[in-house]
């Protein structure tokens, strides 16, 4: 067969990129299931790109490129358990399960038998019985398919630990036996949960990034929803992907507005309105709705879009519907009560009942001393303070809220509160308007 | 696969629980060992006597050393132990919790390391 002419072999280039970006994770997820084993399914996938590269380019792009992908290679894994002694016992444990899913694999049903892949992969990355950092860590890499490098800079840590990282959840995942499937009905919403979590927990690393010198990763923030919607598309209508998905949107649709062009953090109510993304804001609208509409099943995720929804639909900030929020708020505590939900409850009671009541409220948050390290309580609680006129009461909590700041962006705001209550005469500080502290500095962390 | 389930609870708390409380886990125990024989995830089980009748042995430079009391002090003491056969983690966990003293206690669930393998 004759090579083709150059613009054909351009166009069936470009082709084979898109198909390999579009295969690629749905492609390890089903090597996964047919050889049983990670590391085995990336070489066996490498090792089937490679021979695309060869024959596609002569043959023509197959009709169904992924079966054709995961034919070549389960073939090429099986030849590699062959090759290789490390991988005898795995051919002795998993050769009956490879004979007959095997055949499963030749004929794939389509959209079908992927999807139960990707969601069987994301279960297992998400295993409770493994480390959380690990949890997050492995969905990046085999689940969205960063790079080991991509991975490490988004948590600030060298390659060489997250590389060391990834090898051991691996190692538990095969040597601990935990399952490479989609767990039972009986701990299916439990485990739902903690998919939800380690999703939550990259868009919140991405927003509100926990060191460095920017405030937020983009990258991140789309990774989680990318991610987010892959659920919702392998998981229609459940109520809890719905609304971390509605969550993400209504707050990453206020990310061009959260940083100054110097890089300073800009509070919810001196942002920009219009540097909102209105398009995300509608999408993120109609998911919070169609999440709450069975109240059965009311999660934690929803209940926190609908705050972050009254926020973004109030025109301006004074027409927000603080009452509505510290009600969504209690409800949040009962789902979940964390100090977190707590700080931000009484940071809303301030908007309604006055900073009195918030700072009782604060207060008792931190005589439990689960959180006195933290930031953002510090912040909050100087805020309340200032505004209540107790200036050096406040300032020492801003000091110890800057003691606490990991972020050049947060520690500027709080250098300028420093400063302008130690140049004030005293007495409420117009400058330091009230709101909800900690989701402006830092998001609504979980 | 296999699992060591070791049960792990505060023998001090234990002891202060009273006669009946005892008695009626007691039951339970035998309840949930009966249920797994009949499931056929039970291979072996017991419960242990208190760390103060341990004794632990070590042998340094050539020669043996015994020392009074367990390994290590902790806050929850190995009480005892299920032997179980499971077909995956999801399964081990899941049998796990059903014990009796995961309520109070913890159970540590430990993959067997089948002699020969990787």
């Amino acid at each position: 067969m004759n090579p083709p002419e150059a613009p054909l072999q351009a166009a069936v280039d470009a082709r084979i990129a898109e198909v390999f970006s579009r295969e690629a994770g749905r492609v390890l997820a089903t090597l996964i299931r047919l050889l049983g084993d990670f590391d085995l399914a990336e070489e066996a996938r490498q090792e089937a790109f490679a021979a695309a590269l060869e024959r596609w380019p002569l043959r023509g792009v197959p009709d169904n490129p992924s079966a054709w992908l995961i034919h070549v290679g389960r073939n090429k894994g099986i030849d590699r358990i062959r090759r290789h002694a490390v991988y005898r016992d795995v051919i002795l444990r998993e050769a009956a399960s490879i004979g007959c899913e095997a055949v499963q694999g030749d004929e794939p049903d389509g959209a079908e038998v992927f999807g139960d892949d990707r969601l069987r992969l994301i279960f297992t990355c998400c295993h409770p019985a493994l480390s959380p950092e690990a949890r997050i860590a492995l969905t990046l890499r085999e689940v969205c398919g960063l790079t080991l490098q991509a991975v490490a800079r988004a948590f600030l840590v060298h390659e060489d630990a997250m590389a060391q990282r990834l090898v051991r959840a691996k190692r538990k995942i095969r040597d601990a036996g935990i399952p490479y499937q989609t767990p039972d009905p009986s701990m299916f919403d439990e485990r739902i949960d903690g998919v939800l979590s380690v999703i939550y927990a990259v868009f919140t690393e991405g927003y509100a990034a926990t060191a460095g010198g920017e405030l937020t990763d983009e990258g991140l923030c789309r990774e989680a929803i990318r991610l987010g919607r892959l659920l919702d598309a392998l998981l229609p209508g459940n109520a809890a992907v719905l609304g971390l998905v509605a969550l993400m949107l209504l707050h990453d649709a206020r990310r061009p507005a959260r940083v100054s062009g110097s890089g300073n953090v800009v509070l919810l109510d001196e942002q920009d309105r219009t540097l909102w993304d209105r398009s995300q804001i509608a999408e993120g609208l109609e998911l919070v709705e169609r999440s709450l509409r069975s109240p059965a099943h009311v999660s934690r995720f929803a209940v926190e879009a609908a705050i972050a929804a009254l926020h973004v639909q109030a025109a301006d900030k004074s027409l927000t519907d603080w009452p509505q929020i510290v009600g969504l708020y209690e409800v949040l505590l009962r789902l979940h009560p964390t100090p977190v939900v707590e700080l931000n409850h009484a940071a809303a009671v301030s908007m309604v009942d006055g900073p009195e009541r918030a700072l009782a409220l604060v207060e008792s948050i931190r005589a439990r001393g689960e959180v006195s390290d933290y930031h953002l309580l510090h912040a909050t609680r100087g805020k309340l303070l200032a505004r209540l006129g107790r200036r050096s009461e406040a300032l020492e909590a801003y000091r110890a809220a800057l003691d606490g700041a990991k972020l050049d962006p947060e520690r500027r705001f709080l250098g300028e509160r420093i400063a302008e209550l130690t140049e004030d005469g005293g007495g409420p500080n117009p400058a330091i308007r009230s709101d909800e502290v900690s989701a402006k500095l830092g998001g609504t962390r979980p | 696969m296999q699992y060591l389930l070791m049960v792990y609870a505060n023998e001090r708390e234990m002891a202060a629980l009273g006669e009946a409380a005892l008695s009626a886990m007691s039951q339970e125990y035998a309840e949930f060992t009966k249920s797994i024989v009949q499931a056929g995830n039970f291979k072996a089980g017991d419960r242990l006597r208190p760390v103060s009748t341990a004794s632990t042995v070590r042998l340094r430079n050539g020669k043996v050393v015994i020392t009074d009391g367990p390994f290590a002090e902790t806050r929850e003491q190995l009480g005892g132990y299920y032997l179980v056969e499971a077909k995956n983690l999801d399964e081990a966990l899941a049998l796990a919790a059903r014990i009796p003293g995961a309520r109070h206690g913890s159970i540590e669930v430990r993959p067997i390391w089948v002699l020969g393998q990787q």
